[in-house]
């Protein structure tokens, strides 16, 4: 089971670098454990913290000014290994939602395996937004899934965003793949023997 | 009018979720023992066995020490990872080959070279150089651990189908070139988001031209430009190379496949959604100077000026440069560098070692290096003695390891230390790759061997 999403409103941390790729989000020393808790203290592990464990002040998770369950991103987000801990790293930090113009396929896949919504805006739809979280880090947007439309509450522009049905249906009620590929145990046993 | 692509995927769908993916037969699944605990837990929470067990081979290769094999692991968490994928393989009945075992090695080097790898497959793994497998002809991609658990559970994943893409390389390589070399000059042409959502098939004279080895390396690499993965229609190259093989199939079987696999070809009218070509007589050898595999030029070319950069790429680009230690503009060439790196799945094969061992004969390693010769499987390391390659790279002062992933990231013991300059075989340059604070310069086995012996980044043609 996942946490099901449907309308979420909230502020936004900005990450405005692109190609953010998956060892920055989850470096690879922190790949060892066995289970899937407590990525979200690792999440950017290397640009949060210096060597000696020190918040890095500058940069935008250690700074109290942006909060919010909306991560917005520069352009391809997420590339590089298929690691689904960069996905459990997001969702464990706490965002349910990665706003980007661009992102990596596997992640997209993972983040949305994992409860985490991937929303693709145009360009200048990500340029707006960033320049008004900037300028009030107070600034909101409203993601409406089941309408498929992104809301920068600032301007009160909108955006519609592409999610493939299925996925779509799987977020609202909170259903995995899994459950769907054991219903299917019939139409596998039968591909088996047709193309032995 | 199918590509090749095409035939592969249709064959293997079992069914299609309306509005939504298809439900993807999986004929080969590799584990490996960081991207798999996940799974096998949720398999447990679940109470379900693995769907066919057959179909699944594990090897652990990330967190393996590349000394001492025989000693238990020393970092207790690389331990437990590496038990724990034992223990699963155990449990549910899986193939593993466990650390010292002699089919142990990088997995996607073992795949292929034991016969598991075959033309016309469905191949995943949690893992996204899984594209390696495609040099047979073979649909290959990485998944994630999600994905990983219900291919144990299924045979199947749910995937939508990706675009298709073809690049062509025509002409001829120069003396000097490797695969990796084209990989890099692909990469750097298509930027590292530039194939996401597509599949690429790779054509064209150059590409037919290329041995198994290199083909792979070239697959290997299609994931550093955003490509779901990377194929080569199968060929005699393709055939030679399978048969014989452990796991292959023999006799009359081989026989059948053999025909079916003749079939394995994008029609001559077959449509991609985007076709490139590129010319080998372009393509030099070439290093990289950023934090991406995409920030890449030709040995003899300068890092390119801030202004001939994008508005929206401006960040990143000085980003990189100030990590890396290099100015916008300058050449790469003579800069002094600290480590090499020869292995990987990417260039841990026994040619890459023959490449390597060639243009180091004669000379003798510089003595600031450290050099890491890393074989990709235990196969690979075997081969190298065989041939008395070891010899000849231990008169040039080189020694090697056993084998793992090693240097190529920073889980196991091999670690470059921050603010040291690594020219790597590997695949990835990305910030802390290699351990926090390094700095990874890309290349080919050729430029790796040049740098080993001069100490700076050299071009390798002023060897041959
Ligand atoms: S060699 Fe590197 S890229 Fe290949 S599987 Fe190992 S860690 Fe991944």
């Amino acid at each position: 089971m996942i946490e099901k999403i449907n309308i979420i409103t909230s502020s936004c941390i900005p990450l405005p670098q692109e190609n953010v790729d998956t060892d920055q989000i989850i470096p690879a020393r922190f790949l060892k454990a066995v289970s899937r808790e407590g990525f979200g203290e690792n999440l950017f592990r290397d640009w949060r913290y210096d060597k000696e464990g020190k918040p890095i002040a500058d940069f935008v998770l250690n700074n109290p000014t942006y909060s919010g369950s909306i991560l917005v991103a520069g352009k391809n987000f997420g590339s590089g290994s298929s690691r689904e801990h960069a996905a459990w790293a997001i969702a464990g930090y706490g965002f349910r939602v990665v706003v980007s113009s661009f992102f990596a396929d596997i992640f997209k896949n993972n983040a949305l395996n994992n409860g985490v919504l991937p929303v693709v805006v145009t360009d200048s739809f990500l340029a707006d937004l960033f320049r008004h979280i900037q300028a009030n880090p107070a600034s909101t947007v409203t993601v409406d899934l089941a309408a498929q439309t992104i809301t920068d509450n600032t301007s009160g522009v909108s955006e519609h965003f592409e999610i493939n049905p299925y996925k779509k249906n799987c977020l609202l009620n909170g259903y995995d793949d899994i459950d769907y590929l054991l219903s299917k145990k019939p139409d596998i046993e039968a591909w088996e023997i047709s193309h032995q | 009018m199918n590509t090749l692509f095409d035939k592969i995927w249709d064959s293997h769908v079992v069914t299609s979720v309306e509005g939504g993916p298809d439900q993807l037969y999986i004929d080969r699944h590799y584990c490996h023992e960081v991207t798999s605990p996940q799974a096998f837990n949720e398999l447990r929470e679940r109470k379900l066995n693995v769907f066919r067990p057959q179909k699944t081979t594990c090897s652990p290769d990330h967190n393996i020490p590349t000394l001492h094999q025989d000693r238990p692991i020393a970092d207790p968490v690389s331990r437990n990872q590496v038990e724990t994928l034992a223990q699963n393989a155990r449990e549910f009945g899986l193939t593993h080959y466990g650390l010292g075992n002699e089919k142990n090695g990088i997995i996607h080097v073992i795949g292929p070279e034991n016969g598991l790898t075959l033309p016309g497959m469905t191949i995943v793994c949690g893992d996204s150089h899984t594209s390696t497998h495609g040099a047979f002809g073979a649909i290959a991609f990485g998944i994630g651990t999600s994905e990983v658990a219900m291919v144990l559970a299924s045979q199947c994943i749910l995937q939508p189908k990706p675009k298709s893409m073809r690049i062509n390389i025509e002409g001829e390589l120069s003396p000097g070139v490797t695969a990796k070399d084209i990989a890099l000059y692909i990469i750097a042409q298509m930027s590292t988001g530039g194939a996401t959502g597509y599949f690429v098939e790779y054509a064209g004279e150059a590409i037919r031209a290329l041995s198994m080895e290199e083909r792979m390396t070239v697959c290997n690499l299609s994931i550093e430009m955003g490509a779901r993965g990377g194929l080569i229609a199968p060929d005699e190259t393709t055939f030679n190379y399978v048969k014989g093989r452990e796991f292959a199939p023999k006799g009359e079987t081989w026989e059948q496949a053999l025909a079916y696999w003749k079939t394995l070809h994008s029609d001559a009218d077959a449509v991609f959604d985007r076709e490139v070509t590129f010319q080998a007589a372009d393509i030099a050898p070439r290093i990289t100077y950023g934090t991406n595999p995409g920030m890449g030029i030709a040995i003899d070319e300068k890092i390119p000026a801030e202004e001939t950069i994008d508005e929206s790429g401006k960040i990143s680009f000085r980003r990189a440069l100030q990590y890396m230690g290099f100015e916008a503009g300058e050449a790469l060439l003579g800069k002094k560098i600290d480590y090499v790196f020869l292995g990987s799945c990417t260039n841990g094969r026994i040619e890459d070692f023959r490449a390597f061992a060639q243009l180091v004969k004669g000379h003798r390693k510089a003595p600031h290096v450290t050099a890491w010769l890393v074989p990709g499987s235990q196969a690979v390391a075997r081969q190298i003695r065989a041939e008395g390659l070891d010899n000849l790279l231990a008169e040039a002062g080189f020694e090697i390891r056993q084998p793992g992933c090693s240097a190529c990231l920073a889980m196991n013991e091999d670690k470059v230390p921050a603010g040291k300059y690594a020219v790597s075989t590997s695949n990835r340059n990305f910030e802390g790759r290699q351990g926090p604070g390094a700095r990874t310069i890309l290349a080919g086995p050729l430029v790796a061997a040049a740098a080993a012996i001069t100490g700076e980044i050299t071009d390798p043609r002023t060897f041959l």
